[in-house]
């Protein structure tokens, strides 16, 4: 559907996007996911053709955006950040013209805007002009615009920025529905949101692609937590056995270390399970010395931390009512712009936690 | 194209913009017609539109200030250039509709020379083809103005600009009286012109060798040219700079009742070259 191959960016000396490459399959919704900063606009601004590559190529349905331009953006519709709005037209002059300007044979053009303002739920605005709306409804009618044609690949921006919760669920809800038919590209700084809507989540920061998969997956990634340790002795059996009948140890292997007396442990623990302490008073009721301990990967939320680290609201997040005890698991990036956003959103909120 | 064409045309229409254009052209053109032809009886309406045509320096840039300056500052664009239309197409409808709204006026002026003619005596033949060419003058003014718009996100700017390059243009033919005749001088102008190319070329292709190449041999071939037959450098500058002056042809309609085909063709050429060079700066910063 659409093919990105080592696209790069650069504005100057500075590399937006760096060697970014992913493939996108027909009827899914995927979510592009990073802090703000991290080359999400600009690589869907150049997947719909808006600006150029440095370097790479991107195939639309089988038409490259440079050389075949018109055809790859007949199949695209695009919210971009701030929706593209002529403030001095009413919303069914500005849809008519989108219409138009879309290539929607003339006879299905009413149709088509009264499917679309029924999508977004604009029945209300037909007729007031774009610059009186508010900032919810603009969104909206920027969405509809994109819906207009009913192309085979919808692109949005940060979609849900901007609207009040019951808005986001409506919104969630609708891109939900389009997948089947459409393939939704959209993006976010919100976790949770994409968890919840993607069918596939590309996680992007400095224009690289760090990790890419589904929710399920990514969860997975995110759960799996691996100690490392390096333990004083010579009998791996008793290690192991000791090790093993802790609460939340998935796996483990235990292997003669390089140094002789010294034996090498790794031990994966389940999601929100933090066996640091269990195994060093374990270690020590067995008069085990333990000579090392750490986190064997980098876990996304990691990663999100360090990118968001100059992020005070990220380093302050500690929640009361978190259910998750050391879930290392809800990016940071959530910043304080989101918390009005939606009960939907406070469960994630809640994860969102310090080790 | 039409769907840009009809939806800039309908702006004009829907805001001030159009209106206040037309309102300017009318007042300053009838001031002019009231004076020259109604008061003091010139029986030539091509006349009035000669001497009037300065208007254009004002009212164009209300005009084409906002027509690229705004998509880009609104961020409009991006839903023109993410659609399935090329950027030519786009820019080709934008010029389109500020012609169409630079042919109301027109076509309201063409009333002045039947008033006149009802009262007595007119060159209706004349006072049409002058208002012929002073349309296209005024899209060659357009298309100046759009490109200028094209390079800003400000409106301000845009219109500060455009209303001095047309100042210039208008005051071509007076500016260039100023310019030296003699020879030498022509020839250190000549000079300057090499190098001014030379550093454009530079700037263009980012090539020292390429503009250093051109620049020597236009040296060499200049001064060559002066010692083999110094005489043609006599007004070379003047003669050369006056092909481009924008009223001249709209005087040999107005004063010498000729028409003046290859001075349309002028204006016209002169206008696509604007709006191809704007589609250009709106392909060239999607690169950048």
């Amino acid at each position: 559907m659409i093919e990105v191959r080592n696209l790069v960016k650069r504005y100057g000396g500075h590399v937006a996007v760096d060697h970014l490459s992913f493939t996108v399959e027909k009827g899914q919704i995927y979510g592009f996911l990073g802090p703000n900063g991290a080359g999400k606009s600009t690589t869907m601004n150049i997947m719909t053709g808006y600006i150029g590559l440095t370097e790479g190529d991107v195939i639309v349905n089988g038409h490259n955006i440079l050389e075949e331009p018109e055809e790859a953006k007949r199949s695209i519709g695009y919210l971009p950040e701030i929706p593209p709005l002529y403030t001095d037209m009413t919303v069914t002059e500005y849809l008519r013209f989108a219409a138009q300007l879309k290539k929607v044979p003339k006879g299905e053009r009413e149709e088509q805007i009264r499917r679309v303002v029924e999508l977004t739920h604009l029945e209300d605005v037909t007729h007031r002009l774009i610059k009186n709306l508010s900032k919810g409804y603009r969104q909206r009618v920027g969405l509809a615009q994109a819906l207009l044609g009913f192309p085979e690949v919808i692109i949005l921006d940060e979609p849900t920025v901007g609207l009040d919760p019951k808005q986001i669920i409506e919104i969630r809800d609708l891109i939900r529905s389009l997948a089947g038919d459409h393939t939704v590209i959209l993006s976010s700084h919100i976790l949770s949101e994409v968890q919840e809507v993607c069918d596939q989540v590309l996680i992007i920061n400095h224009g690289k692609l760090i990790a890419s998969g589904s929710p399920t997956e990514l969860e997975q990634r995110l759960a799996g937590s691996t100690l490392s340790l390096t333990v004083k002795g010579e009998d791996a059996q008793a290690v192991h056995n000791l090790l093993s009948a802790l609460d939340g140890v998935t796996d483990l292997s235990v292997s003669p270390s390089a140094n002789a007396g010294e034996l090498d442990v790794q031990l994966s623990c389940h999601r929100g399970s933090d066996v640091r302490e269990a195994v060093s008073s374990a270690c020590i009721a067995a008069g085990i010395p333990i000579l090392m301990m750490k986190s064997a990967d980098v876990s996304l939320e990691q990663i999100f931390l360090e990118v968001t680290s100059d992020d005070p609201a990220a380093q302050s997040g500690e929640d009361a009512g978190t259910e998750a005890a050391a879930g290392p698991d809800a990016p940071a990036g959530d910043a304080p712009e989101e918390q009005n956003t939606g009960a939907d959103q406070t469960a994630a909120e809640g994860e969102e936690e310090q080790q | 194209m039409s769907a840009i064409f009809k939806r800039d045309l309908r702006s004009y229409f829907s805001g001030m913009i159009g209106y206040v254009f037309i309102a300017i052209s009318l007042a300053f053109v009838g001031i002019y017609f009231m004076a020259l032809n109604l008061i003091n009886g010139y029986p030539y309406f091509s006349y009035t539109l000669a001497s009037s045509a300065m208007f254009f320096v004002v009212c164009v840039p209300i005009l084409t200030m906002r027509s690229m300056a705004e998509e880009r500052r609104t961020k409009t664009d991006q839903l023109l250039l993410t659609s399935p239309v090329s950027v030519g197409a786009i820019v080709t409808g934008k010029f389109l509709a500020m012609a169409v709204v630079l042919a109301v006026p027109m076509v309201i002026l063409c009333a002045c020379p039947l008033l006149m003619w009802s009262a007595g005596a007119a060159g209706i033949a004349s006072d049409y083809a002058t208002l012929l060419a002073m349309y296209c003058m005024g899209c060659m003014f357009i298309a100046i103005g759009m490109f200028i718009s094209s390079l800003t996100e400000n409106q301000v700017i845009a219109a500060v600009v455009t209303l001095f390059v047309l100042l210039i243009l208008y005051m071509w033919d007076d500016l260039l009286n100023f310019l030296p005749t003699t020879i030498t001088a022509n020839m250190i102008g000549c000079l300057i012109a090499i190098v001014i190319i030379a550093l454009l070329l530079y700037l263009m292709s980012g090539s020292p060798n390429l503009a250093m190449i051109v620049a020597i041999i236009g040296a060499v071939a200049v001064i060559a040219v002066y010692f083999v037959d110094s005489s043609l450098f006599e007004s070379l500058l003047p003669n050369a700079l006056s092909v481009l002056s924008a009223t001249a042809v709209l005087d040999t309609f107005a004063f010498d009742f000729v028409f003046n085909w290859p001075g349309l063709v002028f204006y016209l050429s002169v206008a696509a070259l604007f709006v191809f060079l704007t589609a250009q700066t709106v392909q060239k910063r999607r690169w950048n």
